[in-house]
C-alpha cells in the first residue's frame, strides 16, 4: 500500500533520513520506535509529504507521490494523519472540527457529516461534546478528537505521530485504547511512539529507526525479546 | 482673569463665526475623512497583496515568488525607514506634477502608500502567529493551500490583527495632516488658513485639534466594539 525506496531527507547539511526502503502493505501496523532525533518522525511525516524528501520516492495506491505532477491534497484525503499536539482548530466545535475537511472537499453533505461526526463521537466515547470548543477538553479527549477529524475522511492509512506523548499519564490509556480498537477494525496504520507495550500488542512490525536508517525491524515478540542490533539492545534497556 | 477669558472666547469667536468660518472647518475636515476613507482602502489593498507576498514566499519556491519577496521586502524597509512627509513630497513631485490633479487622490495616493507598509506588516505577523500545526493539521486532511487560508488559519490571525490594525487607521487620520504641506485643503490647512485670516493662530489649531479628537475617539470606540464582538465568540 505504501512503498518508499531510498528515501532520504536533509536539513541544511544534516542528514535526518539516509536512505529507507520499506514496504508496508494494507492491513498492516507498523510501529516505529527510535531515540529522539534519530528521523522516525521525519519519516512519518515524509509518508504524506508533509515534510518533503530530498530523494528517493514514495508510492502510496499505485500514485507516485514525489512527482511533482501528482495531486497531493487529492491523495492526502486518503491518508489520515494524527499529530502529537493535536491541532484541532480551536475557534470551530468539536463537531464542526470534523466535519469540516468532508464537507469543504464535498465528500459528504452537512447534514451527512454531521451524522458521521456523531457516529464517530460515539465511537471514541464523547458523544456529548460535539458542541464542545477544544479548549475545554483534556488533552486525552482533544486527541481521541483529533483521531475522529482524520476518520471522517474514510483514509485507508492512519499515520499517528507520537500520539500520547504529549498528554498527561491518566490519559494515555484512553488514545491507546481508540488506537487498538482502530487496529481490530483492520486499519492500516504506522505509528511512532514510545509506548512499548502498545508495539508489543498491537505492532504486526516494528522498525528501529537510528542515525536516519532502519536499523533493525522484526515482528514484535524477536523484536522485543531477541534484539541483535548493539543500538537496539542499548535503547531497550534503557527504555523498558 | 475674567477680562482674559472674555479676549479668549473672542479669539475663538472670531476663528469660528465671523465670514462662515466654520464653513472652512467643515470643508477641510470633509477632505481630511475622504483622503483617510481611501488612504485606508488602498493601505488594506496594497497591505494585503504585500503580505500575502510575504507569506507565500516562506514555502512556495517559485522565481516570481521570491523576487515579488524582495520588492515587498524592500517597500517596507523604506516606507518603514522614511518620514512620510519626506515620502509626500517626492510621491508629490515625482507623479502629481500636473497642476489640476484631483487633491483627494494625491492624498489618498500618498498615505495609502504609506499605510500600506504597516498594514501589510501587521497582517504578516498576523499570520505567523498561528501555530504551524494549524496549517499541516488542514494540509493532512487534504485541504488545499488556499482552503486552509481561508477557512482555518485567517479567520484565526483575524482576531489577532484586529487590535493592532484599527491603531493603525487611527494614527492614519491623524497622519493625513501631513499632506497639508502639499496644498491639499484638509482640516490641517484650513485651519492655517483661518489664523492667516484672523492673525491670531492658536484658536484655529486648537479647534482643528478638538475635530481630530473626535474623529480619533470615535474610531477607538467603534474598535472597541468590533473587538468585544469577536471575543464573544471564543468565551470557553
Amino acid at each position: 500500500m505504501i512503498y518508499t525506496h531510498d528515501l532520504r531527507k536533509t536539513f541544511g547539511d544534516h542528514n535526518v533520513l539516509c536512505g529507507i526502503t520499506q514496504h508496508i502493505e494494507k492491513g498492516e501496523k507498523v510501529v516505529v520506535i527510535g531515540p529522539s532525533g534519530s528521523g522516525k518522525s521525519t519519516f512519518l511525516r515524509c509518508l504524506n509529504m508533509l515534510e518533503e524528501p530530498t530523494g528517493g520516492e514514495i508510492i502510496f495506491d499505485g500514485i507516485k507521490l514525489t512527482d511533482p505532477q501528482t495531486n497531493l491534497d487529492e491523495v492526502r484525503q486518503r491518508m489520515g494523519m494524527v499529530f502529537q499536539h493535536f491541532n484541532l482548530f480551536p475557534m470551530k466545535t468539536v463537531r464542526q472540527n470534523i466535519t469540516l475537511a468532508p464537507v469543504l472537499l464535498k465528500k459528504m453533505s452537512q447534514e451527512e457529516a454531521d451524522a458521521k461526526a456523531d457516529e464517530l463521537l460515539k465511537r471514541i466515547g464523547l458523544p456529548d461534546k460535539a458542541q464542545s470548543y477544544p479548549g475545554m477538553l483534556s488533552g486525552g479527549q482533544q486527541q481521541r478528537i483529533a483521531i475522529a477529524r482524520a476518520l471522517a475522511m474514510d483514509p485507508k492509512v492512519m499515520l499517528f505521530d507520537e500520539p500520547t506523548s504529549a498528554l498527561d499519564p491518566e490519559m494515555v490509556g484512553e488514545v491507546l485504547t481508540i488506537m487498538k480498537e482502530l487496529a481490530q477494525d483492520g486499519m492500516t496504520m504506522v505509528v511512532v511512539t514510545h509506548e512499548m507495550g502498545f508495539a508489543r500488542e498491537v505492532a504486526s512490525r516494528v522498525l528501529f529507526i537510528d542515525e536516519g536508517i532502519v536499523a533493525e525491524e522484526n515482528e514484535p515478540y524477536e523484536f522485543f525479546n531477541h534484539p541483535r542490533n548493539p543500538r537496539l539492545q542499548d535503547f531497550l534497556s534503557k527504555v523498558l | 482673569m475674567l477680562e482674559w477669558l472674555k479676549s479668549v472666547g473672542e479669539s475663538f469667536y472670531n476663528a469660528w463665526v465671523p465670514e462662515q468660518r466654520y464653513l472652512a472647518y467643515l470643508s477641510g475636515l470633509r477632505m481630511t475623512l475622504l483622503i483617510s476613507l481611501f488612504a485606508v482602502m488602498i493601505g488594506i489593498v496594497i497591505g494585503v497583496m504585500i503580505a500575502v507576498i510575504r507569506v507565500t514566499a516562506r514555502t512556495s519556491r517559485l522565481k516570481l515568488v521570491k523576487v515579488l519577496d524582495v520588492i515587498a521586502k524592500l517597500y517596507i524597509t523604506v516606507i518603514r525607514g522614511t518620514p512620510m512627509i519626506v515620502q509626500i513630497m517626492i510621491i508629490y513631485n515625482l507623479i502629481f506634477t500636473s497642476p489640476n490633479t484631483n487633491p483627494i487622490i494625491v492624498g489618498a495616493v500618498c498615505c495609502g502608500i504609506n499605510s500600506g507598509a504597516y498594514v501589510a506588516e501587521i497582517i504578516r505577523a498576523g499570520i505567523a502567529s498561528i501555530p504551524v500545526g494549524q496549517m499541516e493539521a488542514g494540509r493532512s486532511l487534504g485541504l488545499t493551500y488556499a482552503m486552509t487560508m481561508r477557512t482555518i488559519i485567517l479567520p484565526q490571525a483575524f482576531k489577532n490583527i484586529l487590535p493592532a490594525l484599527g491603531n493603525e487607521f487611527i494614527s492614519l487620520v491623524k497622519e493625513t495632516s501631513v499632506i497639508s504641506v502639499i496644498a491639499v485643503n484638509d482640516l490641517m490647512k484650513m485651519a492655517g488658513y483661518v489664523g492667516s485670516r484672523t492673525w491670531d493662530v492658536i484658536p484655529p489649531y486648537v479647534i482643528a485639534a478638538a475635530i481630530y479628537l473626535v474623529m480619533t475617539l470615535g474610531l477607538t470606540r467603534l474598535m472597541g466594539f468590533f473587538e468585544k464582538k469577536m471575543a464573544r465568540s471564543d468565551r470557553h
